[in-house]
């Protein structure tokens, strides 16, 4: 929950008077709010907290820490609510972390 | 050499570790705030990489590990009330209360649900007019603007059932507070990066100063991690305590500023309670003044909370650094993932699960150096 990951913004728009969009994380795509980065531009990479956009990153940097994070095997678990939540089940029955 | 061959870069990765063994002519403890830091550090062994004179301490850097017991209780009582859809992030639900976990809660029938993002639970609220929403605001600095957000974007749509249990907390005053402490051992501090990609780095300047320790912003990969205790060192050695930005990437002086005006209209600071440690002065956020209307812990009356911590536990002093964790008795017996008698143990943010997953069993067990 804590961690920061690199998205691509691949879409701006306003919902609910914000200023929104959609990033790609390595194929996972989530909607993210872009109001603390409003000069972001669709192409441009960001580090996502929580859905929120909150630093602007280069892309090969961007790159590198999503590779890595793949590896690490976070990447979904911070990303999708349902794998998380079976994650937490499973290391409740069998106590592996991962 | 087992872990270098992983690093991304392991040329790079060698070339930084020459370089603190060369600098290095005496033993340094220097802890790394963050857990995710912790976690990269375990994970690759750069513990055991490093000069056997850098001896790296683990901080209190995982919020899930810090939120107090009476605001789980508070949170594990909410749940189960009637009507009320509960939302955490999914790292929340196996933190033991006094008696039971949201899991547990949420098995027995609560409508506890894990969302990616505050502004989720914004939206179930939405969708929802008759039921109350309660989103569990935890975190540090990081997920602080996320919730802002999600309560000004209630309060600008007029939500009436939409609250947060709010329990934010800081890094300055914690850093604060370990130095100050009569039993401290830290001598540097690798500040955790991406809380200063939000509030930037200028508050740690009188800290670094008053209690003369080096205070160096560190990304959490691996050779983030590395480049910020070759900078430590070579202050360390060369007798400065400075604040010095080892992760320009992605952190600018002064943070995000669209962010730091929301959390000030949204939050306040307060004095906080860490599990496991205690109170520090002026360590958290609490919902201001004007957003009080969407604070849970008003909007619900939850009593007869009766706070039950475990007696073995000694996860106060894992967040302080002033043990490791598998220094603990329990440690990977009567405590394992499965069955944590402490949150350090749930989180993979928490050094004890870090310590439990990557085979940590004995203070002298990890790869050869
Ligand atoms: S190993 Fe378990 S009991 Fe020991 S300090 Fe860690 S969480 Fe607490």
């Amino acid at each position: 929950m804590c961690l920061g990951i690199p998205g691509k913004v691949i879409e701006i728009y306003e919902r609910d008077g914000a200023h929104m969009g959609k990033a790609d994380f390595d194929g996972i795509v989530k909607e993210i709010c872009l109001e603390y980065l409003p000069e972001i531009e669709v192409g441009d990479y960001a580090i996502v907290h929580v859905g929120f956009a909150i630093t602007r990153l280069d892309e090969e940097s961007a790159m590198e820490t999503l590779v890595l994070m793949k590896q690490m095997g976070v990447l979904k678990l911070e990303l999708d609510p349902d794998a998380a939540l079976a994650a937490e089940a499973r290391i409740a029955l069998d106590g592996e972390h991962r | 050499m087992k872990y270098l061959d992983e690093f991304r870069d392991p040329e790079l990765a060698r070339t930084l570790l020459d370089q603190i063994e060369a600098t290095v002519t005496r033993h340094w403890v220097m802890m790394e705030v963050c857990g995710g830091q912790t976690h990269s550090i375990i994970r690759n062994g750069i513990d055991k990489l490093l000069p056997p004179e850098v001896e790296l301490v683990h901080g209190p850097g995982c919020p899930v590990c810090v939120t107090p017991l009476d605001t789980i209780d508070k949170a594990l009582a909410i749940a189960s009330q009637p009507g009320v859809i509960f939302c955490s992030f999914g790292d929340m639900l196996r933190v033991p209360g006094s008696d039971r976990d949201l899991f547990r809660v949420k098995s027995e029938g609560g409508d506890v649900r894990v969302v990616y993002s505050p502004l989720d639970a914004f939206r179930i609220a939405q969708q929802n007019p008759d039921r109350q929403v309660v989103f569990f605001g935890i975190g540090f600095e990081t997920t602080a603007p996320a919730n802002a957000m999600a309560v000004h974007m209630a309060k600008t749509h007029g939500l009436t059932n939409f609250s947060m249990l709010v329990s934010h907390v800081l890094v300055p005053p914690a850093i604060e507070a370990i130095c100050s402490s009569p039993t401290n051992r830290v001598q540097a501090f690798l500040a955790a990066g991406h809380v200063c990609s939000v509030m930037g780095y200028a508050d740690y300047a009188p800290l670094a100063e008053k209690y003369h320790v080096p205070i160096v912003v560190t990304g959490f990969e691996p050779l983030d991690i590395l480049e910020g205790i070759r900078k430590t060192v070579l202050q360390l050695e060369a007798g400065r305590a400075e604040v010095e930005n080892a992760y320009p990437r992605a952190v600018q002086r002064d943070g995000n500023p669209d962010a730091r005006r929301m959390l000030a209209d949204v939050f306040s600071v307060t004095d906080r309670n860490w599990r496991g440690i205690g109170m520090i002065p002026g360590s958290g956020w609490e919902l201001s003044e004007k957003y009080r209307d969407f604070d849970a812990a008003y909007r619900f009356t939850v009593t007869g909370i009766v706070t039950k911590e475990s007696e073995i536990c000694r996860s106060g002093e894992v967040l302080q650094g002033l043990i490791k964790p598998n220094q603990c008795e329990a440690f990977g017996t009567l405590c394992t993932p499965r069955k944590p008698l402490g949150a350090t143990m749930v989180s993979t943010e928490g050094a004890c699960a870090a310590y439990y997953n990557y085979g940590r069993f004995t203070e002298s067990e990890g790869a050869p150096r």
